[in-house]
């Protein structure tokens, strides 16, 4: 409490973790653009010269920024375009158009987004007029009148690129290639992919119009470098109003990664994968146990968003099944092992569960067939256990075959944790035979 | 942009009088004169030697204009034929070269023409009626708003440039001697008031001074004209109506004496008409006589419409061309509501000293009767009363504006004006009324008249009104009452809000036309044959959906792009594939076999089709660009006749009837729907017209134009067969054998076996293309090209890659170029670089750059394939192979969960194809690499 009443620019606790929330959120949400691409400095070289090339000298040219989830594509694309827009060359002449393949589904929604983001003659408000037909024609013909020098160079961002292929003939991918390759209105056109067979679903037409240029963001990260981006995603700016305060985070911070616990945890995280996403949903997981009673991260923490992380979500729902329902499940494990995984029904796991019965000879666990029936619909519901693909609804219910779709040790893993476990239950989930 | 088939009636052709020559051999006889009757109807047309006609075009509302030098026959008198000089349209020149005039053209301006490839000999079945053409000197203005129905000639054309044409040439030594009238019976009435009132708002904006008073004696003349063709059509006698045509040239006083003696002669029948009031028997001419009044207007203004709609600067905006047609329309409905409130009350509004003097004025002038006669019919006749109105209604709006010119838009235009030109302009039907009338006076004594023709018009109807007839009226009456209603609605926002009430307008349209197309059924049997949707085709364009004078453009930029500032900069433009190359190399065979082909047929005026295939980028489009632009050139210096050159794109239309579509807008600069498309360019290709260019036709991308039943490529292949035709199809596609693999045989047949394969470039070709583009601009080091090319032709022979790679090469070279032992050119290092980067699969990368558990599981999948013995597994199986190895590993096993993550993510980047993730532990797992490429990522870590 003594280091609020030194320096001017110290605010109170509560205030300093408001900020502190609201700055990392920003972070590990991606609503922030990192000053600098971590990682992907040559790839940023690359499309920034691209992107430039389009935007001063008119030239079109399409690439793709190949990656799996989580790769920073988008960051890398944002950041370039943040980049070119620092230009005063460029700032005025390039027309954005941002296309997802999630959202424009086909090609007619594409063009219609296309004409609005363009705000081309035939838009009035957010309405754009006109037929599929009509509009392509149009498109067609605004691209057409343009030239190298003269026109504004128009920057094309398909997200998700792999799913525009997926429309019919690909008519958007082939115009939008086509005007790249003749002498129209310059574009540049920018598809992000997590495929990395996405040119084998280019149509030869296509394909032979796109430019092959490929950007791949395949990290190399080691281990020391994602421990170091934890501690740079989670420390404070400089710039943080509270200064002192910002120190003592920093340093906590530096403490929890040096940690021995938390780098092992760390270090799984890193086995398991390296993306950012994955990363940023455990660092967050850390921030919101963070608050005014507890400012600081410790390491307790990241163990325990570590355990949230790695939890299995079937074995968590098995926790909240009754008895009863537990032990249709144990049954089924049994029938699975005896019958290597061959489908069963309800008849063969309630005789299973039965046989139990006998032998404990104890009539706690005695239910009528309708109470056993219900129980196995409520596993259908939870979908632990789902019907064979062919058999139909045709089937009486009771004669149903059915798939356990949980494996051996999600069931054991649950029995361990499950809240009053009887013993018996358990050692006939243990046994070897039914 | 409009269109509208005529009921076809049978017409009779006979010569008058004795030939003037015979040639004995050939059995030809020279006449004088034609006379053109049309069966049922009393009057004919007469066409003289040196009388200016219209003909025929290729669609109705573009007819031909011509003079007639010759008229010919043999002896049977079958064949009657027209040897004629032609003049061009101003539609009929194309837009390039109409910039050679070096000012707007008038609409009513056409060429004398003098252009080679063409047949001056036409049937004499396809002359429409003869058209005043009148020659000015070359610097003389165009009269200004001029008479609507006669057209001018200042210079001709020869297809090449515009000169000044002689008088002599154009100017018929004596008057023609005939009555003009529209040698077809009256088209549906409906169609041509939906269009022309447009134009009249078009006519008001090209014309700088719209003079009032100039307007209407434009008005005047033409309903003088028209009168005078009703008058003598009854009458038959020639020598007046000679006087009387010829009159409308002549002075006003001239004519008003003609027309006095006409009246005069024809004053008894017309009394004796209206004594009988028995419409039975002369109900026919009666209607003839109106619906040539009608028809011969709408004729006019339908040219008028079609010059000015085909004039090239299309500037006017939709708000303009709606404008003036919900105007008249409102006008209109103005006024078929004011007869029966007319009727009622007759006498009380005029005050008496009007009514005298109107009195006074009907009992002097015969006129009068005229006027009352030329009223009539439109009682006695059984047409709808909204028929007559129509004409009237422009009428009356083209008085107003000229009247009123500053009421532009016309937004607030009440019933009361409307009525009151309307009434004005009744006047002015009848030039002999003084023209000293007090205008209110005139009105009055106008409506007067009017009311007169009305009570006529009740009487009349009460004694003959059919079942259809008032069925008629009931059906009209509501559609009536909507369309005012409607159009009052429109009048707030009528410029801005054009577009939100296009849906109203739509149905208004269809109201309008269908109640328009059943008009005509009750009145002429012909007519029926009219298809009902003509009217409603021919108001689709005019009701676009999207303001169709939208100018698609991208904004210009506010800097210029920057020059090349570098020799790689400058090779990197040169290499781009869309810089047109000075020429294409290593296509020259193919591109002299295209050239012929299309050569010849442009010569011979014949049509054909070519099929051309090839792999991607091997230049089949660029080859056939080409070879059009050589022959565009060629056609530039005269060597070859003029040709049109269209190209369409199976990949840039939405579905493959819109073929028809884009054809018909790119040759005509129509909008239709594919259907009606398709029917136009089906008439277009299957009739003759004198005047015809050839057609070359670029089909790119074919195989996307095939549809279960082939129709399409069926007619592209099936029109150039045609004997008029003059069309030449050019079809491109990748595949060799296309024709036989998915064309049925009457398809495959009519493509012919006119083929041509663009066989993938060799490597030494590449090579010779790069080099031509970089023209001696020194980029690259000889090797690298080669290892280029080499590559490229190895692969696939697509130049397009083979650029790109250069492209990419040069990049790559600029960015190392701070390296010190670089040479400043594109060497092989960097050439394989950036092959590398195209070429390589990324695969084995990704599989290195996975994480731990990705590779693991990676390996767990190729243990559980080596122990399966097959291709694939369930996850449950690999997960248990997957914790094995972990163990083995020395790392924590991991959960189901996150072993499905893992499984997941490498789905995601297609290393395994996964079955939908619903499946869970159940889904199956394959490999997308070969196990090799696995185990070879994973070894090399």
């Amino acid at each position: 409490m003594s280091k609020r009443k030194v320096g001017a620019a110290h605010m109170p606790v509560g205030e300093c973790i408001t900020q502190v929330q609201e700055i990392l959120r920003q972070r590990f949400c991606r609503q922030r653009v990192p000053d600098r691409p971590g990682g992907v400095e040559a790839q940023h070289k690359h499309l920034l010269g691209l992107l430039k090339r389009t935007a001063v000298h008119g030239e079109s040219n399409s690439v793709l920024i190949v990656g799996p989830r989580g790769a920073g594509k988008t960051m890398l694309l944002k950041c370039v375009l943040r980049d070119l827009m620092e230009e005063k060359e460029v700032q005025k002449n390039l027309l954005q158009v941002h296309l997802n393949g999630l959202l424009q589904t086909d090609d007619r929604i594409a063009l219609k987004e296309i004409t609005r983001q363009l705000s081309l003659e035939n838009v009035v408000g957010d309405k754009v007029f006109g037929s599929f037909s009509e509009n392509l024609v149009f498109l067609l013909e605004a691209l057409k009148k343009g030239d190298r020098s003269s026109s504004r160079p128009v920057l094309f961002v398909l997200d998700e690129f792999d799913l525009f292929a997926h429309h019919k003939n690909q008519t958007l991918l082939y115009n939008l290639f086509d005007v790249s390759q003749s002498a129209q209105t310059p574009i540049a056109v920018v598809g992000l992919t997590c495929r990395l067979d996405v040119l084998e679903l280019l149509e030869k037409r296509v394909k032979s119009r796109f430019s092959h240029r490929q950007i791949h963001l395949l990290s190399s990260l080691t281990f020391p470098q994602y421990l170091e981006r934890v501690q740079t995603q989670l420390s404070l700016p400089d710039d943080f109003p509270d200064e002192n305060f910002a120190q003592n985070w920093n340093s906590s911070i530096k403490a929890v990664c040096e940690d021995k616990s938390v780098r092992d945890v760390l270090q799984r995280h890193f086995n398991s994968s390296k993306d950012h996403r994955t990363m940023n949903m455990l660092l967050m997981l850390c921030l919101s146990r963070v608050s005014v009673s507890k400012p600081t991260i410790k390491p307790a923490d990241v163990l325990e968003a570590s355990r949230m992380c790695f939890s299995d979500a079937k074995a968590n729902m098995l926790h909240g099944l009754s008895i009863l329902e537990l032990c249709l499940i144990i049954a089924m494990k049994h029938l699975n092992d005896i019958y290597e995984g061959e489908p069963f029904n309800l008849q063969m796991v309630h005789n299973e569960f039965k046989k139990f019965l006998h032998r404990k000879s104890s009539s706690m666990y005695n239910f009528e067939q309708p109470v056993i029936m219900k129980a196995f619909e409520h596993l259908q519901q939870l979908e632990l256990i789902r019907p064979v693909d062919g058999s139909s609804a045709k089937t009486q219910r009771e004669y149903q075959l059915m798939r356990l779709m949980l494996d051996h040790s999600q069931i054991m893993e649950a029995l361990q944790k499950y809240p009053q476990c009887p013993t018996d239950v358990k050692q006939w989930a243990m046994s070897a035979f039914g | 942009m409009k269109y509208f088939t005529r009921p076809k009636i049978r017409r009779v052709l006979q010569w008058r009088g004795e030939p003037i020559s015979l040639n004995r051999r050939t059995k030809i006889s020279e006449y004088e004169s034609l006379v053109i009757r049309v069966e049922g109807l009393p009057r004919t047309t007469v066409i003289n030697v040196g009388q200016h006609i219209l003909i025929e075009g290729e669609d109705e509302e573009n007819p031909y204009v011509a003079k007639v030098l010759r008229l010919f026959g043999d002896e049977s008198g079958t064949q009657k034929k027209v040897t004629v000089q032609w003049y061009s349209m101003v539609s009929e020149v194309p837009l390039s070269k109409l910039k050679l005039l070096g000012r707007e053209p008038h609409p009513q301006e056409i060429f004398y023409y003098q252009g080679p490839n063409c047949d001056d000999e036409v049937s004499a079945e396809s002359i429409l009626r003869p058209v005043k053409v009148k020659h000015l000197d070359g610097s003389a203005p165009f009269p200004d708003p001029g008479d609507p129905d006669s057209l001018y000639v200042k210079l001709s054309w020869d297809s090449k440039t515009f000169k000044v044409v002689d008088s002599a040439l154009v100017n018929p030594d004596p008057a023609p001697a005939s009555c003009p009238k529209p040698s077809l019976p009256p088209s549906p009435p409906c169609s041509p008031p939906a269009a022309a009132p447009a134009s009249r708002g078009l006519a008001r904006r090209a014309l700088p001074t719209p003079d009032p008073s100039v307007m209407r004696r434009a008005a005047l003349g033409e309903v003088r004209y028209s009168r005078a063709s009703a008058s003598a059509g009854k009458a038959c006698y020639a020598a007046e109506a000679e006087s009387l045509h010829s009159a409308t040239k002549l002075s006003a006083s001239k004519c008003l004496s003609a027309k006095r003696r006409n009246a005069m002669e024809r004053t008894p029948g017309v009394r004796k008409k209206l004594e009988l009031c028995s419409p039975e028997k002369k109900s026919m001419s009666h209607t003839d006589v109106l619906s040539q009044l009608l028809d011969e207007d709408l004729e006019s203004e339908g040219m008028l419409a079609q010059h000015l709609s085909s004039s090239p600067p299309r500037t006017l905006s939709l708000g303009h061309r709606l404008t003036p047609l919900k105007k008249s329309r409102r006008a209109s409905a103005a006024q078929d509501a004011s007869p029966l409130k007319e009727s009622t009350g007759m006498d009380s509004p005029p005050p008496s000293a009007a009514e005298d003097s109107s009195r006074e004025l009907l009992d002097k002038s015969p006129q009068q009767g005229g006027l009352v006669e030329a009223g009539l019919p439109t009682s006695s006749v059984k047409t709808p009363r909204r028929r007559n109105a129509t004409p009237r209604g422009k009428y009356a709006t083209r008085g107003q504006k000229a009247s009123t010119p500053s009421r532009q838009k016309g937004s607030k235009v009440l019933k009361e004006p409307a009525l009151g030109a309307l009434a004005e302009v009744d006047h002015e039907d009848s030039p002999m009324l003084p023209v000293t009338t007090p205008r209110s006076s005139k009105r009055k004594s106008a409506r007067l008249v009017l009311s007169r023709i009305k009570v006529q018009l009740s009487l009349l109807e009460n004694q003959q009104d059919r079942d259809s007839d008032s069925e008629e009226e009931d059906d009209f009456v509501p559609s009536k009452k909507e369309l005012q209603s409607s159009s009052e609605e429109e009048e707030e926002g009528e410029e801005e809000a054009g577009l939100d009430s296009d849906e109203d307008v739509v149905v208004k349209k269809r109201r309008h036309a269908s109640a328009g197309s059943r008009t005509p059924r009750s009145k002429q049997k012909t007519s029926t044959r009219t298809p009902r949707k003509t009217p409603n085709r021919k108001v689709t364009p005019s009701t676009p959906r999207t303001p169709h004078r939208a100018t698609p453009s991208i904004p210009s930029r506010s800097r210029p792009a920057r020059q090349p500032a570098n020799v790689l900069e400058e090779a990197r433009i040169r290499l781009h594939v869309s810089s047109v190359p000075e020429s294409l190399p290593c296509r020259e065979q193919e591109f002299q076999d295209i050239y012929s082909f299309v050569e010849s047929k442009i010569i011979d005026g014949t049509g054909g089709c070519m099929y051309i295939s090839g792999v991607p980028g091997t230049g089949k489009t660029a080859t056939v660009h080409e070879v059009m632009r050589c022959l565009q050139h060629a056609a530039d210096v005269d060597e070859i006749p003029p040709f049109h050159f269209i190209e369409i794109n199976g990949m840039k239309m939405t579905d493959p009837h819109q073929a028809y579509v884009q054809i018909l807008q790119k040759l005509t600069g129509q909008k239709a729907t594919a259907d009606h498309a398709a029917a136009l360019l089906e008439k277009r290709f299957s009739n003759p017209a004198p005047k015809r260019e050839s057609t070359v036709l670029l089909v790119d991308e074919l195989d996307l134009l095939w549809t279960r039943k082939q129709n399409v490529m069926y007619n592209l292949f099936d029109w150039p067969t045609r004997r008029h035709a003059r069309l030449v199809v050019l079809t491109i596609a990748n595949t060799m054998d296309l024709p036989e693999r998915i064309m049925i045989n009457r398809v495959a047949s009519r493509l012919g076996l006119t083929r041509m394969s663009f066989q993938p470039y060799s490597f030494k070709q590449l090579q010779q293309i790069i080099t031509s583009r970089l023209n001696k601009v020194k980029a690259f080091e000889e090797d690298a090209l080669q290892l280029v090319s080499r590559k490229v032709a190895a692969l696939s022979g697509d130049a397009r890659r083979c650029l790109d790679i250069c492209r990419r090469a040069t990049e790559i070279c600029e960015h190392s170029a701070s390296d010190p032992s670089a040479t400043g050119l594109v060497g092989m290092g960097h050439v394989m670089d950036a092959l590398n980067e195209m070429f390589s699969s990324a695969y084995i990368t990704a599989i290195k750059c996975a994480s731990v558990q990705e590779q693991i599981f990676l390996r767990a999948v190729i243990a559980e394939f080596r122990r399966l013995g097959l291709e694939e597994a369930t996850f449950q199986q690999v997960f248990v192979q997957h914790q094995a190895l972990c163990r083995v590993e020395g790392l924590q096993p991991i959960s189901v969960s996150e072993g499905l993550a893992v499984c997941q993510r490498l789905g995601a980047c297609r290393v395994l194809l996964l079955e939908p993730s619903r499946l869970g532990v159940l889904q199956r797992v394959r490999l997308n690499v070969s196990q090799d490429d696995v185990v070879f990522a994973l070894k090399a870590d």
